[in-house]
């Protein structure tokens, strides 16, 4: 008896949170639209791979070693010949037209240097002002080069020479896609779990509703469980709809089991559900619960998990802080088990914390949550 | 056995350093059956009281029961058993009237259809709008939807705060007489109302002021208690009768009350205060009138 009416109580808690979430069709949007829309700029606007770039050639030898490397330059997928030059002056101001990124420069005599002397010299000059895009041009610069060198000489043997050869890992074709899928995933589940379930908790503090509530026989950790609920409902939706653009549109496969993906997306979830009930405990009014939100967790997520920013690059107290945003574990999980298609034996550990984490910022919610007003 | 009991109740707000007292030890009894009205401007402590008597605030000192259990100790059989309409409207404007009675009654582990015929009076009013959403509804609707989702349960204690400020003049008419249909079915009701003239609609009163109760009475005893003669005067010049009629020494005190200015004398009587009018050089009229909760109430607070 007394279970059936608590079960009863339960759904109607639901039944009226999701009349809520989806009456208010603007928010429901945002939400089930925001992960599409994450995952489409970030797979073909915003991206770190370097296409296309404009460039200019100076050359001052204009014979047939640089007319052929020169041809081979322009014909790769990440250089455009924007225009050919005549004086070294002119790479200056061209530079600072912004046209270009970098500019090759042929001394004069370069054929002949390289015939009769086997020696001959290359200058890259690039705008460093963006230093990783400057770097990344001319190592692709260099490789060209390189290439170009190896196919020349390839008739005389030179004594001593050693040949790197390159395999990449997991990601060939370096795509920026496998490595924020698993960012994109961590930054939707933490706006739709602990923004929205921090907002909607405190709004019934505003709107009154939770004075009517508390006068109730409503036991308040239900009211809070049941606030839970369809959030967590919302983010399997999002889970899917991020995963099947991921392997349709972007090409990024699952390489691990889905099974495992899902059951740490879901651990993550319930992290992040449980800082926003945290949030919402310690908080009165929406506009507060909001800017703790998104400074408490969704900066941290974007600066601190990996996703953007290398974490081994940065000071060691930025790497110990990191430590404790549960965005990091869950993007090291997600990286390991889509990407590497490694199975939990290889993963528990960060499984561990994370599900450490999820069941500290739970019992630090429910000790917060208050049964009378003040 | 009394419904509610409240003693010696004190509640401050603010810093140690700078505290506020909302409620300086206050003390009455409801009797079971009985509209009992707290009457009281705006920052009297009403609101206050009323959430610590429903457990959602602590008080600072004193003691409370409720249906004879402890406001502190017995706090979740409290919560089954009072309905509690707050000032605010608190219901869930984005749900239909239908699905914000269904919801209450669901978490009070009743149905609308069970104790219908205790809402039926008020919820057959906005029975024909069931299908819309409560924050679409006009003011007077709001307050008979709230008190509906207030009553879902057959309370046995129901708190209303200011259930009738900002309803019109017709809708205040409509709810006071649900009041009394309610206290017939035996539910003791605390209401606490800004509006002097609704004090005469409840069984006794309380004037609060500043956490302090003025008076505890049948709103009879309390016109009863006022025990001087009360003038009403008026002229064609109201504003300079009234600085006429407040530097004289034998006037008590004398304040505009609607069309007219009340008048209570210190000593003398109807013909000291005509020979004084005489005086002054002015037309005007004047009457004997007996006095209303509000002349009480502005006479409790000079003192």
């Amino acid at each position: 008896m007394a279970n059936s009416y608590n079960m009863k109580q339960f759904i109607a808690f639901i039944k009226k949170e999701f009349h809520h979430i989806f009456r208010d069709t603007r928010t429901l949007f945002i939400l089930l639209g925001m992960p599409i829309m994450e995952i489409i700029i970030f797979g073909f606007a915003l991206t770190n791979e370097v296409k296309n770039s404009k460039i200019a050639i100076l050359d001052n030898s204009r014979d047939a070693a640089t007319a052929s490397l020169i041809a081979e330059i322009g014909s790769s997928r990440y250089f455009n010949i924007e225009k050919d030059i005549y004086s070294y002056n002119d790479i200056e101001s061209s530079f600072r037209e912004g046209k270009i990124k970098l500019a090759v420069v042929f001394p004069q005599h370069f054929g002949e240097d390289l015939r009769h002397f086997n020696k001959a010299q290359v200058q890259l000059v690039a705008d460093a002002s963006d230093p990783n895009v400057a770097n990344t041009l001319t190592n692709y610069a260099s490789a060209i080069i390189v290439d170009y060198q190896k196919r020349i000489t390839q008739d005389h043997q030179l004594p001593y020479t050693i040949n790197t050869e390159m395999r990449m890992l997991y990601n060939p074709q370096l795509k920026g896609a496998y490595n924020f899928v698993p960012g994109v995933m961590a930054m939707v589940l933490m706006l739709v779990c602990t923004l929205m379930t921090a907002i909607t908790v405190v709004r019934e503090k505003e709107m009154g509703t939770m004075e009517v509530m508390l006068v109730s026989p409503v036991k308040p950790l239900r009211i809070i469980i049941a606030k839970a609920v369809p959030y967590l409902l919302l983010s399997i939706v999002n889970i899917a709809s991020i995963l099947l653009l991921s392997v349709f549109v972007l090409d990024v496969p699952i390489n691990g089991s889905l099974l495992l993906l899902s059951f740490e997306s879901v651990l993550f979830t319930l992290t992040c559900l449980a800082f926003g009930l945290l949030i919402s405990a310690s908080t009165d009014s929406q506009q507060t619960a909001m800017f703790i939100s998104l400074t408490g967790m969704f900066l941290p997520t974007i600066m601190l998990s990996g996703f953007m920013f290398p974490i081994e690059n940065m000071p060691l107290l930025l790497q110990i802080i990191s430590n404790i945003v549960p965005a990091k574990w869950y993007y090291l999980i997600v990286k390991d088990v889509m990407i590497k298609g490694v199975g939990f034996e290889s993963v528990w550990q960060e499984t561990l914390v994370l599900a450490g984490m999820m069941l500290l910022l739970l019992m630090l919610a429910l000790k917060k949550f208050k049964i009378r007003l003040a | 056995m009394n419904a509610v009991i409240v003693s010696n109740i004190i509640k401050r707000y603010g810093t140690k350093k700078a505290p506020v007292s909302a409620l300086q030890g206050i003390s009455f009894q409801v009797d079971k059956g009985e509209i009992f009205g707290i009457i009281g401007p705006d920052g009297a402590g009403k609101t206050s009281l009323f959430r610590i008597l429903t457990t959602l605030l602590l008080a600072d000192g004193g003691t409370a029961t409720v249906d004879g259990f402890d406001i502190v100790k017995d706090y979740k059989t409290i919560r089954e058993r009072v309905g509690y309409m707050p000032g605010r409207f608190s219901l869930y404007q984005d749900l239909t009237v239908k699905e914000n009675l269904d919801f209450f009654a669901t978490i009070f582990n009743t149905s609308i259809e069970e104790n219908y015929d205790l809402v039926k009076d008020i919820y057959s009013q906005i029975e024909p709008f069931k299908n819309r959403r409560a924050g679409k509804l006009s003011g007077g609707m709001k307050q008979k939807l709230a008190l509906s989702c207030a009553l879902i349960h057959r309370p046995s204690v129901l708190f209303l705060d200011e259930p009738t400020t900002g309803v019109d003049a017709v809708s205040r008419k409509e709810f006071w007489e649900m009041l009394k249909r309610l206290k017939e079915q035996g539910i003791t009701i605390l209401v606490s109302t800004p509006y002097m003239d609704e004090a005469g609609l409840c069984d006794r009163v309380a004037l609060l002021q500043s956490g302090k109760i003025l008076s505890i009475n049948t709103p009879q005893g309390v016109v009863n208690e006022f025990g001087k003669t009360l003038f009403a005067v008026k002229s064609n010049d109201m504003l300079h009768l009234l600085n006429d009629l407040k530097q004289n020494e034998d006037i008590e005190d004398a304040y505009p009350f609607g069309e007219y200015h009340h008048v209570i004398m210190k000593h003398g009587g109807e013909n000291e205060l005509k020979d004084y009018l005489r005086q002054t050089g002015r037309q005007y009229e004047m009457k004997e009138v007996r006095p209303d909760i509000e002349d009480c109430f502005i006479a409790l607070m000079k003192n």
